[in-house]
């Protein structure tokens, strides 16, 4: 007898519908599995054999034949084990055929017939209701994330033999009980009313935040620079509810979350170690990276200039695009990689430069630094930002402003841009390009004078122009004017990060 | 081989002597030895002082009866194969056009390999010519001044000589070729290639409107001794020897040392106290070195005070009221935008000053956030 049931394949982050296929019929006892699956599917057999008889079912001595159907696409893992054993046992009518082709169903079994936790769940739940299921069995430890996808049901069970007795109507599914509540705010740890001094840092900050700029901070060891980095997502706007989802489901898949909706803005500071494909994802199965674990957040490179030139020349497609192709055989996959970039590096090899006369680097050693640190990721950085070490002084002032203040003067000025640019398709200041920027951004006279001089005294580069005509635009709207100032530009122009156009030009 | 015309008098000639060539050979050839001797505490300029004969007799050791019969093997045609091939032309002592100041130092070289152009040298190594040397680690401080005496330098017409080594040297090269200025590169290995390599672009820059020059034949290595050697050169050029910034035992010191036993002119960049970057060149203003504030300095003591002076700056507009007060405060230490915001100055008026003052060129935004002021001229 035949039986099917729906699954779900996760594919980069993406769910892909998986049918599994069961057919029993007489002959030599085997159980076969086809259909492209990996290692892991492979010793699915046994998995599922022992969770059927510990479950106290009856496991068919018959020919058995079970396909993951397409069978071009690659499966990977052990979440298909569930949907497999639910087959198996509605093909040897154990559970009835009709009942089952209502269902969707993702999990891992143990041995004794349990459901394990396993990772994805939300894209699961996603993918079943775009595929019009109307039920979506899954662990119960995933209830609350696959809960989070509206209009369809989901059914959390403990075991393979609970999973059954849903199907065969002998118990109701038991809806999780969960408000999609959001998860503990990570946000609470790290606010900026924890520091002190910094006020130049705390101005850059809030100009990367309000603009979407990228952001280098320069600075001596212990001066604060991961500190007041990892502060920068309690001063940007909230997530949308379906920007949230997407960052859940990214970070469910790679496993990195288990439970309710993600609300705050992903953090991610990878260690300088990190590969190419660690950082924007690949492997075999391809993985999301870091640039995509950090979409819709903070991506932090720390002590940028200790990364492999690989690993950052492969950022460039995800920070100009937003996103990442990934090809592997025959498959294209595309990773949304859409976050904000912030670097910190020292000054120089030894760290001090700029601190009194304890740098001892000399010209090479700088050039040195220089040609490790620039390249086109650098180019690429609106922001350059020198982290100092606060004085006696100002660690004992109160804070100079607190995470709630600075959010409320970022929203404002992102409201404004959003009013500004709606139906472009830029969100925020740093995502126009040249045309944009050239058609939204008005400069006021002595402005036009102060930008036009500069260029013409070669201290701009094209580029460079308008990456300050951009961060120029974002100072006005942190301050709610319409038009861009002289004083703007000149802002903009003393935190701008040099392009080597720029540094050739000014050796 | 047949010598023929290219035999010695090599005055009219254009052509360094077949002795002069010899002797260029001999003192690349005996170069391990002249460590050796100079690691034994021999005085460098005494030995290089001494005849053939006995510079083989006093240094060469075991090597000695080697180094006699290549001597006497010496081809000078196959020397001058070699400079042609490098592009290196050659000027001798026996040349009228040899520099006068360079003859009248005890034991200098035989033969002058430039890259650049004889004739170019003759005539710069003629005119007026002031040296600026200093620490490979200069500070920005340093760095902007060795830029601005160079710049300066360069605009009153005087040739600038250094050693195209990282920091000062380099520094003082370039703002030369910022101005209309010639500069003279003395190097510690042939003349032909760039030495540090890194300096390849400002090698090329030098050799277009200057020379570079070295009194090692071409295809030479550097040695610890030919160091020493170059800055007795580069003292020896010179009319005037600027230290800008040295430690205590800085090689800068030696040409110095040289430039005082020529009874030349040297001269001193005042630094704090406080700066080890500092202590060789305040030690030298302690002991009675003139005091160098800026190119003027140098121009008054080489020519007397007001005979030559700096050509007016280009500079039109002076510095807007409000941004005198910030670039003052730049200028005496104050130099990080840490340093200079406080209860006087907000960090916007901070940011947006020092911002206009780079777009004037009148200060530069540093390594580690710190601004330098750019000297006037």
């Amino acid at each position: 007898m035949l039986a099917q049931v729906a699954t779900f394949a996760i594919d980069g982050v993406d769910p892909r519908p998986v049918w599994v296929e069961v057919d029993i019929r007489p002959g030599l006892p085997t159980f076969t599995i086809v259909g492209l699956g990996d290692a892991a599917v492979r010793e699915s057999r046994d998995r599922v054999r022992s969770a059927v008889l510990n479950s106290g079912f009856e496991f068919p001595q018959r020919r058995i034949t079970a396909n993951l159907a397409p069978a071009f696409l690659r499966k990977v893992g052990p979440g298909f084990d569930t949907a497999l054993a639910l087959a198996l046992l509605a093909a040897s009518g154990q559970v009835p055929v009709e009942a089952l082709a209502r269902y969707a169903v993702y999990g891992e079994l143990s041995l004794s017939g349990e459901l394990r936790d396993s990772p994805g769940a939300l894209a699961v739940a996603e993918g079943a209701h775009r595929a019009g299921l109307e039920r979506l069995i899954v662990p119960h430890e995933r209830a609350r994330e696959a809960a989070l996808v509206e209009g369809i049901e989901i059914a959390a069970v403990a075991s393979l033999r609970a999973a059954a007795d849903v199907i065969s109507g002998r118990e109701s599914p038991r809806p999780p009980a969960v408000s999609p509540a959001t998860v503990a705010n990570a946000r609470a740890g790290h606010d900026l009313s924890d520091v002190r001094g910094h006020e130049v840092p705390l101005l850059a900050l809030q100009i990367a935040a309000a603009g979407g700029h990228s952001l280098l901070l320069e600075g001596a060891p212990g001066t604060g620079k991961t500190m007041l980095a990892r502060r920068l997502p309690s001063i940007l706007p909230e997530l949308t509810r379906a920007q949230a989802i997407e960052v859940t489901r990214i970070h469910s898949v790679a496993g990195a979350h288990a439970g309710g909706l993600i609300s705050s803005r992903p953090f991610r500071a990878p260690h300088h170690t990190i590969s190419a494909a660690g950082l924007v994802g690949g492997g075999s199965p391809p993985r999301p990276g870091e640039a995509t674990l950090a979409h819709h957040g903070v991506l932090f490179l720390d002590e940028l200039s200790e990364f492999q030139r690989t690993s950052l020349d492969a950022l460039r497609q995800p920070v100009e695009d937003g996103h990442v192709t990934i090809v592997r055989g025959q498959r294209v996959l595309e990773l949304p990689t859409r976050f904000m970039l912030v670097a910190a590096s020292n000054p120089c090899p030894c760290g001090y430069a700029g601190v009194g006369d304890r740098c001892e680097c000399g010209e090479a050693d700088l050039r040195r630094h220089r040609r490790r640190l620039s390249g086109p990721l650098l180019d690429r950085m609106d922001l350059l930002v020198t982290v100092e070490r606060p004085g006696e002084h100002e660690l004992r002032a109160p804070p100079l402003t607190t995470s709630a203040h600075a959010r409320e003067r970022v929203l404002a000025a992102r409201e404004r841009q959003r009013d500004r640019l709606a139906g472009t398709g830029a969100a925020c200041n740093a995502e126009m390009d040249a045309r944009l920027a050239g058609r939204y951004i008005r400069l006021d006279r002595p402005g036009e004078l102060a930008l036009g001089s500069a260029y013409e005294r070669n201290h701009l580069s094209a580029r460079g122009r308008h990456r300050v005509m951009r961060v120029a635009r974002t100072v006005a709207d942190l301050d709610g004017r319409d038009r861009v100032s002289a004083a703007d530009v000149l802002m903009a122009v003393g935190l701008r990060q040099r392009d080597q156009a720029e540094s050739a030009l000014a050796a | 081989m047949i010598v023929g015309a290219e035999t010695d008098t090599c005055a009219a000639s254009g052509r360094a002597c077949e002795s002069c060539l010899r002797r260029s050979w001999l003192v690349a050839r005996l170069g391990a030895q002249l460590d050796f001797a100079r690691r034994r505490g021999r005085d460098l300029p005494l030995v290089l002082d001494l005849p053939d004969r006995e510079l083989i007799a006093a240094i060469a050791g075991a090597t000695k009866a080697t180094v006699v019969r290549e001597y006497d093997d010496f081809e000078a045609a196959v020397a001058r194969a070699q400079c042609r091939a490098a592009g290196v032309e050659t000027l001798c002592r026996c040349d009228p056009g040899y520099p006068r100041r360079l003859a009248a130092a005890p034991g200098s070289p035989a033969v002058l390999h430039v890259a650049g152009g004889r004739d170019r040298f003759v005539a710069l190594a003629a005119g007026d010519a002031v040296s600026i040397v200093g620490a490979r680690r200069g500070s920005p401080y340093g760095l902007e001044v060795a830029r601005s005496l160079g710049r300066g330098l360069g605009a009153a017409g005087v040739t600038v000589v250094s050693g195209m080594a990282l920091g000062i040297d380099s520094a003082a090269h370039a703002g030369t070729l910022e101005t209309a200025g010639a500069t003279i590169a003395v190097l510690p290995v042939g003349a032909e290639r760039p030495y540090p390599a890194s300096k390849r672009a400002l090698y090329g820059r030098i050799i277009r409107s200057g020379v570079a020059v070295s009194e090692l034949p071409p295809g030479s290595e550097s040695r610890r001794w030919s160091f020493p050697a170059r800055n007795r050169v580069i003292a020896g050029l010179s009319a005037m020897t600027v230290v800008v910034e040295a430690g205590e035992r800085s090689g800068s010191l030696i040409t110095a040392a040289v430039a005082e036993d020529l009874g030349r002119e040297l001269g001193a960049v005042p630094g704090r106290v406080t700066s080890t970057l500092s202590a060789g060149t305040n030690d030298l203003l302690a002991r009675g070195a003139t005091v160098v504030r800026h190119a003027g300095d140098v121009l008054d003591a080489v020519f007397g005070v007001g005979v030559r002076t700096l050509p007016g700056s280009p500079r039109s507009k002076p510095v807007r009221a409000g941004l005198r007060e910030l670039l003052d405060a730049v200028g005496a230490g104050c130099d990080t935008l840490g340093a200079l915001v406080g209860p006087a100055r907000s960090v916007e008026q901070a940011l947006t000053g020092l911002a206009e003052l780079e777009l004037d060129g009148r200060v530069r935004r540093d390594a580690g956030g710190r601004y330098v002021v750019i000297m006037n001229a």
